[in-house]
Formats: structure tokens, C-alpha cells, sequence
């Protein structure tokens, strides 16, 4: 066995980012020279042996680096391909880091994005434009890959545009449908505003270490934190600044409002990159970071209390909603301020879990909701489903086994990574005394500078100045320790909610008397094989992913944990963890009532389908009602407060800049002043040869005087 | 032998040279241009001839000769060029040919 894998799979990164590339560009080029005369079978060849080559290679690569990390426990395979950009001290090389953190990331986009090409080639069998279809998504699996192997930030950032276009592009794939393409355009601009933020950080980034973007020599800059901590604000602005764009791209309060509308998108694509790969991307960024993030204990506690109040927000949401795709999108922004939730309170390992776990119930979730939306003829109101149990058993299996792995129930894969996140949300805190001693050292530095400027002698900074600056500082991570209480309340009554949608979801769907209408539930039937395996494979992870990652045994049998111990390594150095069995287990029992409290309250209310109950309850609070199914009218909101000021303000800009000013003023009028010059002058030169002789004579007669 | 003072004979140089330019500047025919450019020519030639004599210098000479055969050249291109304008017009008046505005 360990024949077959390589010593150093370096070599084999350029490999598994490149093949879905070629797959893309294939398909892309035949498909539009030969239209019809290209087969689909071909299509679904090239774009899915592109994929599961990379997925093998992956796994080679990952066996290979755990071969390599029993001798060397933080090993990493890195690949350097070219230099591309090279302007004085700023240097970006296009180069591959295949390290802890990046091998769960590759194998989760390949494996799920395996699974989601192939589930593709029997939902979208019957649409025109397949090759294109394959053809974005082939390039979507190019630029995430680029994103989590890329060994610095220029490269992550190629990577984040790259799957921002190929998540636009998918949005509005049947972009003759006025909505659909607007709602990718929704999901462009949103995404624009975040990744302005991110750009921004980049460059401060830059202009602050120096001109490094590389991870390696960021990750070694920032270990000084002596050097560092001279600039803490400067620190906390980049890392918010770098939040945000994580806000836009995982779809975080105040940019999550997206991610709702590009549901729009063909199923498949919501399963693949608005669920398990590309709006997690934001997380992987910060946990990829977070040996800068942790030197910002504030801003830490901004991103989880941001993803705490996210996972309340849309799980609130997500309990009106009646479009199947709706909630489970909502579903999606709930379950991802769940991993900002871990990593923004230092538990990165757990965020990280939570993104794998998720990726596969997640994606579990979309395609069965595709695979009933198939069987329903594109009919996706729960409230017009119902019974669907007799019609669709493996759907309905792997759909309830995914439910149940959302909702927290052990042991299936959610209960134990939102459980992680839980529990260590109240576990760690941030080192006080460690980094109070380096900010201690850097105002010793800035003292010992100022008294050299005074020349008198006399310290700057006294020595009582600075053991009162320290126990500020101190005193202001307070504010961390409740930022972590805030976000568990919030992340424990959005478990709740949580468990209470999903089977609302489920029971509407699959249980009681079907509301829908005698032709189209008498259809209705399992997918072909190609879904019905995908969906058997992801519930099959959805049911055991969690295992690798239990805490039982004080952590030993956390295998995911120590796995990513490597990457966290520098992060742990100014955390501490404080958790007690009774912390750990006391949690554990009580999600797993709440989650139990969820679903019971879901089957008392729709366990039998669309119950009088839950209608009545919807009578009780009108207002309320109306308030939620509205989505808190957010959208709304900014329609009001910024896109129509935005559009007033754009509309006087046209009329008075572009109009008066740069039309009138400085294109036509240069016209015509010169039409007017040339009007004058052209009688000089009208072909009156005696004319021209008599100027000639003048002119000579004009020289010669003088001259003489 | 008597002798004609060099003023006479830029005196006319000089008129000739204005007869030839008046007739350049005024007359509508192309030939009877033509024909003023050959005055003018040899206003130059007449002058030229004369100051190389008083100065007792070769140059002047060869100068003259060199002037009699450009002039024979620019009256055979203008020609036929009058020619040419002659067969599209059929008529040489220059005034015809103000089509620059056109």
C-alpha cells in the first residue's frame, strides 16, 4: 500500500487544481463550436473524471502527508510554480500549500463536488445548455481549489473572485428568466461590498508585514508579537476589515441576503457552493488566518458574536418559510454563523469540523430537496407537499437521516460538531496575561524610544502609566468573555430552532396526506441511480463524519482536532482552554434535549402534515407572523435606506456630470469650437491656386524685408 | 563699345520678373500662367547672366544654362498637365479648379 504514495506529494497540487480546469475549458470550447453534435455523454465524462481524478489525488496526497507526519508532526507539502508578481519588496509567487487545514478542505470540495457533478448528470439530463452548465462547474472546483491551496493571500484571493464569478454565473444560469439573473446579480454586487473590505486588508496587510502575503512569512511575522503588538488597532482593523469579506462570501449579518435569493440557481449548484463549499470560504479564511486572528481579541469577539447573532437570526427566519429551498438556505446562513461562532472564540478546529460535518448533511439536504423537486415537476411549496414518504423512500431516508444530523441528535455528524462549538465557545479565553505582557513590552519599547528623543532622562511612559495601560487592557477582554456567553445563548436558541425547522421541513414534505394535486403525486418517483446514490453516499457521511471528531476520552479520540493541531498551533499559544467534564457532558446532554425539544415540537405541530394547530398559531400573532415570513422586510430596508439614495444620487450624477457636464461641456463643445475654427479657415485653401501664389509672394516679400 | 550699366539690367530683371508675377497672379488661363512663369524664369535668368558678367564669374553662366533646361522640364509637366485639365474641362481656366471645398 504505502508503495503507492509518493514521499512528498508536492508535485501532485499543480495536478489537482489544473484537471478541473481542463475539464472546464473542454467542455466550454466544444460545447459552444459543436453545439448539438457534442455529445452529453462526453460532457458528463470529461467534467466528472475531471473531478474524481483530483478527488484521488487528493486522497493521495492527504495519505501521503499522514505517512510524512509520523516522522515530522507539522509537515507540509508545498509546490512553487512561478513567479508572478515582482515589484520591489513585494513578491507573490503562484504557489500550492497542501497542509492540515488545506487537505480537509480539498477533499471535502473534491468529494462533495464529486458527488454533486455526478447528481448533476441526471437532474440537469434534460436542459440545452449542459456543457456550460458542467463547463462553470468544473471552473467553480478550479478556483475553490486555487482558494484553499493557494500558499498566500493573492492566490486566495484569485481563488474567492473565481468562485464569486462561477457563483454568479450559476445563479443566472437560466439567465432568460428575469429573476434568476437578477438574483445573481444581487449575489455579485453583495459579495462586491465584502470583498472591498477584503482588498482593503490585503493591502494594509501588505503595506504592514511588509510586503508579504505568503503564509508561511506572515505566519513567522506575526509570531514576533512584540514587534506586532505596537499596532494592535492596526491589526484589529485588518482582521474586521477581513471579516467582512467573509461576511459577504459566507453570507454573515449584514451581507447574508443573498445567499436567500441565489437559491434561483439549479439545485446541484445550491448543494455545491451555497452549502458545502464556497460560503465557507469565509471560514476557512479567518481559521487560515488565525494566527493573526488571535492577536485581536477584539475582533474575535466581533466574529462571534456576529455568527452568534446570524445563527439565531436566520434560524428565526428560517421558521416561516414555505419554499423547500428557502429554508434550507436559511438553514445554510444559520449553520455558517455556527462556524464563525467557533472560530471567532479561538475554537478553530471546531468551526472547521462543523464545515465538514456540514458540508455533507448539507448537501444531503439540497439534492434530496432536488431530487423532490424533480419528482414534483419544479413544484418547491412545501405547504403544496405532504405524503411524499410512499413516493420517494430513499429520498425520504437519506433526507430525515440528514435532518436528524442537523438537528444535533447523537450520533450523527451534527450533534458533535455544533456541540464542539458549544462547548468550547465557553471553554476558551483568550491568553490575558500573555498578550498583556507583550503590549506591556511594546510600551516599554515605545518608552525607551521617547526618552531617548527627551535626552533629559526622564522616562516617557512611567512605570505606573504602564502597569495601568496593561491592566486596561486586561480589563477590556472582559468584553471578550461576554461576547462568548452572548454568542452560546444565541448558537443554543438557534439549536432549538434549528431542530424545530428542519422537521417542520421534513414532516410538510414527507408525513400526512399529500396537498398536492392527484396528477403530480401520482408521477412523482424516485430519481434515476445517479441521485439516489449521491444522496446514499452523503447521508451515509452525514450519518458517520461526526465520529472522527467525539470528544470522549479527554479529547483522544478527537482524531479531527488532532489533525488540525498543526495549523492552530501558533493560534493556541494565546488561548486557553478550560474544559471541565461537567462543562463537556452537562453540554452534551442539554443540546441533545433541545434538539429532542425541537423535533417534538415540529411533530406536535406538523407531525401529521399541515395540522390546525400551526394554522391557528399563525391567526394567534398576525403581526409577528407577518414580520418573519417577511424576513424582518431586511430586504426591504436596504431597498429603502441604500439602493433607492444610491440610485437617486446615480440618476442626478447622469443627468448633471455625464449629461451637462462631460457630454456637453467637454465632449461637444471642443467639437464645435473646432467644427467653427475649421469653418473659418477652410476658405483660406479652396483650391484658388493664385490665391495660394499671392499668399507665396507676400510671404517672400515679408522675408525679404526682413531680411534686408 | 558701350557699356550697359549693371542697374539697367536688374531694372529689367526686375520688371520682367513683375510682369511675369502680375501675369501668374491675374490671368485665368493656365497657358498664359504658364507662359508668365517662363518670364519670370528668365527675369532670374537675364539677372543672374548680368551679375555673373560684371563680377566676371563662370558660375553665373552654368547657372543660367541649368535654369534654361529645369524650365524646358517644368514647361513639358505643365503642359501636359494643361493638357490633362483640358480634356476633363475642356476648357484650361484655373478658376475650374477651386473643387477643394467641394
Amino acid at each position: 500500500m504505502s508503495g503507492f504514495i509518493p514521499q512528498n506529494a508536492g508535485a501532485l497540487l499543480p495536478w489537482i487544481v489544473m484537471l478541473p480546469l481542463v475539464g472546464a475549458l473542454t467542455n466550454f470550447v466544444g460545447g459552444s463550436l459543436l453545439r448539438r453534435s457534442w455529445p452529453r455523454q462526453l460532457v458528463y465524462f470529461i467534467a466528472n473524471v475531471s473531478v474524481l481524478t483530483s478527488f484521488v489525488l487528493g486522497v493521495i496526497a492527504f495519505l501521503s502527508l499522514r505517512e510524512v507526519m509520523h516522522t515530522e508532526p507539522d509537515a507540509a507539502f508545498r509546490y512553487t510554480g512561478f513567479q508572478w508578481i515582482s515589484a520591489g519588496v513585494f513578491q507573490v509567487d503562484v504557489s500550492f500549500l497542501f497542509d492540515q487545514l488545506s487537505a480537509v478542505m480539498v477533499l471535502v470540495v473534491t468529494g462533495v463536488g464529486f458527488l454533486v457533478h455526478l447528481y448533476s448528470t441526471g437532474y440537469m439530463d434534460e436542459d440545452p445548455s449542459l456543457p456550460r452548465y458542467f463547463a462553470y462547474l468544473n471552473l467553480f472546483i478550479f478556483s475553490m481549489l486555487v482558494l484553499v491551496l493557494g500558499k498566500n493571500l493573492a492566490l486566495l484571493f484569485v481563488g474567492w473572485e473565481g468562485v464569486g464569478a462561477c457563483s454568479y454565473l450559476l445563479i443566472g444560469f437560466w439567465f432568460d428568466d428575469m429573476a434568476k439573473a437578477q438574483a445573481g446579480q444581487k449575489a455579485f454586487v453583495v459579495n462586491r461590498i465584502g470583498d472591498f473590505g477584503f482588498a482593503i486588508a490585503i493591502f494594509m496587510l501588505l503595506a504592514y508585514a511588509q510586503g508579504t502575503v505568503d503564509y508561511d512569512s506572515l505566519r513567522w511575522y506575526f509570531s514576533d508579537a512584540a514587534k506586532v503588538l505596537d499596532h494592535g488597532t492596526t491589526i484589529t482593523a485588518i482582521c474586521l476589515l477581513l471579516f467582512l469579506g467573509a461576511a459577504g462570501k459566507s453570507a454573515q449579518i449584514p451581507l447574508y441576503v443573498w445567499l436567500p435569493d441565489a437559491m434561483a440557481g439549479p439545485t446541484p449548484v445550491s448543494a455545491l457552493i451555497h452549502a458545502a463549499t464556497m460560503v465557507t470560504a469565509g471560514v476557512y479564511m479567518v481559521a487560515r488566518l488565525n494566527f493573526l486572528y488571535v492577536l485581536s481579541p477584539h475582533a474575535m469577539a466581533v466574529v462571534t458574536v456576529v455568527g452568534g447573532a446570524t445563527a439565531l437570526f436566520a434560524a428565526v427566519i428560517g421558521v416561516t418559510q414555505t419554499d423547500i429551498k428557502k429554508v434550507l438556505a436559511y438553514s445554510t446562513v444559520s449553520q455558517l454563523g455556527y462556524m464563525f461562532v467557533g472560530v471567532g472564540s479561538g475554537a478553530f478546529a471546531a468551526g472547521i469540523f462543523h464545515l465538514y460535518t456540514h458540508a455533507f448533511f448539507k448537501a444531503c439536504l439540497f439534492l434530496g430537496a432536488g431530487s423532490v423537486i424533480y419528482a414534483m415537476h419544479h413544484e418547491q411549496d412545501i405547504l403544496k407537499m405532504g405524503g411524499l414518504a410512499r413516493k420517494l423512500p430513499i429520498t425520504r431516508m437519506t433526507f430525515l437521516l440528514s435532518c436528524l444530523a442537523i438537528a444535533g441528535i447523537p450520533p450523527l455528524a451534527g450533534f458533535f460538531s455544533k456541540d464542539a462549538i458549544l462547548a468550547e465557545t465557553l471553554a476558551m479565553k483568550p491568553k490575558a496575561e500573555v498578550v498583556a505582557h507583550y503590549y506591556e513590552r511594546s510600551f516599554a519599547a515605545q518608552a525607551s524610544v521617547a526618552a531617548e528623543a527627551k535626552t533629559d532622562g526622564t522616562p516617557a511612559i512611567e512605570d505606573a502609566r504602564r502597569t495601568e495601560l496593561r491592566a486596561q487592557y486586561i480589563e477590556s477582554l472582559k468584553v471578550v468573555d461576554t461576547a462568548h456567553k452572548v454568542a452560546f445563548a444565541l448558537a443554543l436558541i438557534a439549536a432549538f430552532l434549528t431542530a424545530f425547522y428542519m422537521f417542520r421541513l421534513y414532516f410538510l414534505t414527507f408525513s400526512g396526506q399529500t396537498r398536492a394535486d392527484h396528477h403530480t403525486y401520482d408521477h412523482a418517483h424516485e430519481p434515476p441511480w445517479s441521485m439516489g446514490l449521491t444522496l446514499v453516499v452523503l447521508a451515509f457521511f452525514a450519518l458517520t463524519a461526526g465520529l472522527l471528531g467525539t470528544p470522549f476520552g479527554d479529547g483522544k479520540w478527537n482524531l479531527f482536532d488532532h489533525w488540525l493541531e498543526p495549523v492552530f498551533a501558533t493560534g493556541g499559544t494565546y488561548l486557553q482552554r478550560e474544559m471541565t467534564h461537567t462543562l463537556e457532558y452537562g453540554l452534551m446532554g442539554l443540546s441533545f434535549a433541545i434538539a429532542l425539544a425541537g423535533i417534538g415540537l415540529a411533530w406536535a405541530l406538523y407531525g401529521a402534515g399541515l395540522s390546525d394547530k400551526a394554522i391557528g398559531l399563525h391567526a394567534r400573532f398576525p403581526g409577528l407572523h407577518r414580520l418573519v415570513t417577511n424576513k424582518f422586510f431586511v430586504d426591504e430596508f436596504y431597498e429603502r435606506a441604500l439602493i433607492e439614495p444610491l440610485r437617486t444620487g446615480s440618476k442626478i450624477l447622469f443627468g448633471v456630470v455625464d449629461r451637462l457636464v462631460i457630454d456637453i461641456g467637454l465632449v461637444r463643445l471642443p467639437g464645435y469650437f473646432l467644427l467653427g475654427c475649421g469653418r473659418l479657415l477652410r476658405v483660406l485653401q479652396d483650391g484658388d491656386v493664385q490665391r495660394y501664389a499671392a499668399f507665396v509672394v507676400l510671404g517672400v516679400a515679408a522675408l525679404a524685408y526682413w531680411l534686408i | 563699345m558701350t557699356f550697359v550699366p549693371l542697374g539697367h539690367y536688374l531694372a529689367l530683371g526686375a520688371v520682367l520678373f513683375v510682369v511675369g508675377l502680375a501675369g501668374v497672379l491675374t490671368r485665368r488661363s493656365a497657358l498664359v500662367t504658364l507662359m508668365s512663369i517662363e518670364i519670370m524664369l528668365n527675369a532670374v535668368n537675364l539677372t543672374v547672366v548680368a551679375f555673373a558678367r560684371y563680377k566676371g564669374l563662370t558660375e553665373g553662366h552654368a547657372l543660367a544654362f541649368f535654369n534654361i533646361a529645369v524650365a524646358a522640364a517644368e514647361a513639358a509637366v505643365g503642359l501636359a498637365l494643361t493638357l490633362a485639365v483640358f480634356r476633363l474641362h475642356k476648357a484650361v481656366d484655373i478658376d475650374d479648379l477651386r473643387i477643394l471645398r467641394r
